[in-house]
């Protein structure tokens, strides 16, 4: 159990509450094992997150606020990820945390505290592209593509999904390993929008990587 | 978004008093729904517990055949577990027919039974609403009500019960238990769990202040056809106009309750007794239909008798 607390007094369990102990010591990290002197409380508190973004650990005192997205865009500087809805309805922020895609709009940074996140540049690159990323490029499955780092990592995600026995509304018998089946994916890439309605090729491209023969090109 | 202050709790009774210390103090797991409401400033805590590390993440057999489901078990993890695939596959159909593949990875077990309404006027901050504001009024009695509820409404509140997993939870009979500050537990029967709106439509469960989740358990699993069927506006990733659960033997009683229709997910024990043809119309008794929202009647009437036939034949 954590102690009492008061306004001026931080548990060592590592109380993250801003305004309390972070303002004059925005940098001193909190710890358990390091509880900071008593500080007053401020207008903006501060809290470190530690992510391991594309494989490599930063860390950033962040206003707990701020969403994995806005962290991924607006700290960490990589904008591949895309703010569309910023409401989980649109999919264009889907990110891999941890091995499972999520949208990063309707999370806090300071909840993935020394996770793991994956987008789309740590997917691929120009010259290294990942699998899904080429398959996209060759099925043309864009129109205007910003909503495509989302879908790519959530398809990406999707194939793990099946792989793994994860049943979907489109399982007709869900005690059994689901199958691929463009049906599976349809239903599966439902979170991800593509205003452009790019969705043929998209599943094309899908069903490329997953080694299924599909439309007029495979 | 209101600015608020955060805060990682250890174990479940530390949460829970961490929540009755603080005032304005609110528990976030998943927060798929907490933070869409909290950047709509519906939801305004001023303090968060993290409750993401503090375990209950199994699910465990019981001693009497059951399962014990960890309040954090995300949906994606309980619609795969072997045994809800298998024993409860009403469970299963249930989740996997809501939301995105990217919410179930994140919405637990525990807070998707705490998820708030999707009536538009509640989301609306410019319109009346009894839940967001007590004593308001309701700008959905008189507005557009065509998704809202016609069963357990009131005259303060008619949105519907938005969640599939606890229209499953009610036909499976499922228990909540819960650590209260002082650290007493306690379980609550699912039918209990959710409050009808009456005239306090903001309290919409039977959590005390600073209560925690901490498990779903499920008794001995049920023989026969485990159904969920959802019919909505689009094929996938939309909520439902009308659901049907149900757990149909092949000879015998049903059991069924229906979502998208109730303020609450619907069961009517005493309507399970008797012909199957007549289940739909004892289900749906008392409702009042607004003129837009009339047409759930014949259609959860219909669904309901479709399930029923497809599992019996």
């Amino acid at each position: 159990m954590m102690p009492t607390s008061t306004a001026f007094d931080v548990s060592r369990r590592g109380v993250l509450a801003g305004g309390v102990a972070t303002a004059a010591t925005a940098s001193v990290s909190i710890a358990a094992d390091a509880a900071p002197q008593s500080a007053p409380a401020s207008a903006e508190p501060r809290v470190p997150v530690t992510l391991k973004v594309n494989g490599k650990s930063n860390r950033v005192d962040l206003d707990p606020r701020t969403t994995l997205l806005d962290a991924l865009r607006e700290h960490w500087k990589l904008t591949g990820t895309k703010k569309g809805c910023d409401h989980g309805q649109c999919g264009a922020c889907t990110v891999i945390v941890e091995g499972r895609r999520i949208n990063s709009c309707l999370t806090l940074a300071v909840m993935h505290d020394g996770e793991a996140v994956t987008t789309i540049e740590g997917l691929g690159e120009p010259g290294d592209l990942h699998p899904m990323q080429a398959a996209f490029v060759e099925h043309d499955g864009y129109q205007c593509g910003y909503c495509t780092p989302g879908q790519i990592c959530s398809a990406v995600a999707v194939l793990d999904e099946i792989k793994a026995g994860i049943p979907s509304h489109a399982t007709a018998d869900v005690a059994a390993q689901p199958a691929f089946s463009i049906e599976e994916v349809k239903e599966r890439m439902s979170g991800n929008i593509c205003r452009c309605g790019a969705y043929a090729n998209i599943f094309d491209a899908i069903a490329d990587v997953a080694g299924e023969a599909r439309g007029a090109r495979a | 978004m209101k600015a608020f202050t955060y805060e990682r709790a250890a174990t479940p009774a530390e949460a829970a008093a961490a929540a009755a210390r603080t005032p304005g103090a609110k528990f976030i797991a998943g927060g798929t729904n907490l933070l869409d409401l909290m950047k709509l400033e519906i939801e305004t805590p001023r303090h968060l517990i993290d409750v993401n590390r503090i375990g209950l993440d199994k699910v465990e057999d019981t001693p009497d055949g059951g399962l014990r489901i960890g309040a954090l078990v995300r949906n994606t993890d309980l619609a795969a577990h072997p045994r809800v695939r298998r024993d409860y596959a009403v469970l299963t159909r249930a989740l996997v027919s809501g939301a995105s593949g990217q919410l179930r990875n994140k919405a637990t077990t525990g807070g998707n039974l705490l998820q708030r309404v999707r009536c538009p006027y509640f989301y609306d901050t410019a319109k009346p609403c009894n839940k967001r504001k007590p004593g308001s009024g309701c700008a959905a009695i008189g507005g557009f009500n065509r998704g809202l509820a016609v069963l357990g409404t009131s005259e303060a509140c008619i949105a519907q019960h938005p969640s599939d997993m606890a229209v499953a939870m009610r036909v499976l009979d499922a228990m909540v238990e819960t650590v209260k500050p002082d650290g007493a537990t306690r379980t609550i029967p699912i039918a209990d769990f959710h409050k009808l709106p009456g005239t306090t439509p903001h309290i919409e469960n039977a959590l005390e202040a600073g209560e925690l989740i901490t498990a779903v358990t499920l008794p001995a699993p049920v023989t026969g056809t485990h159904v969920y069927r959802k019919v909505r506006d689009r094929s996938s990733y939309a909520f439902a106009l009308v659901s049907v659960a149900a757990i149909v033997p092949s000879d015998g009683r049903a059991r069924v309750a229906l979502g998208g229709v109730g303020t609450k997910p619907w069961r009517v024990e005493s309507a399970e007794a008797g012909d199957d043809a007549g289940m739909g119309k004892r289900i749906l008794a008392g409702a009042k239909p607004t003129t837009q929202n009339a047409f759930k009647l014949p259609l959860a009437e219909r669904t309901l008798t479709a399930v029923l036939a497809d599992a019996r034949s």
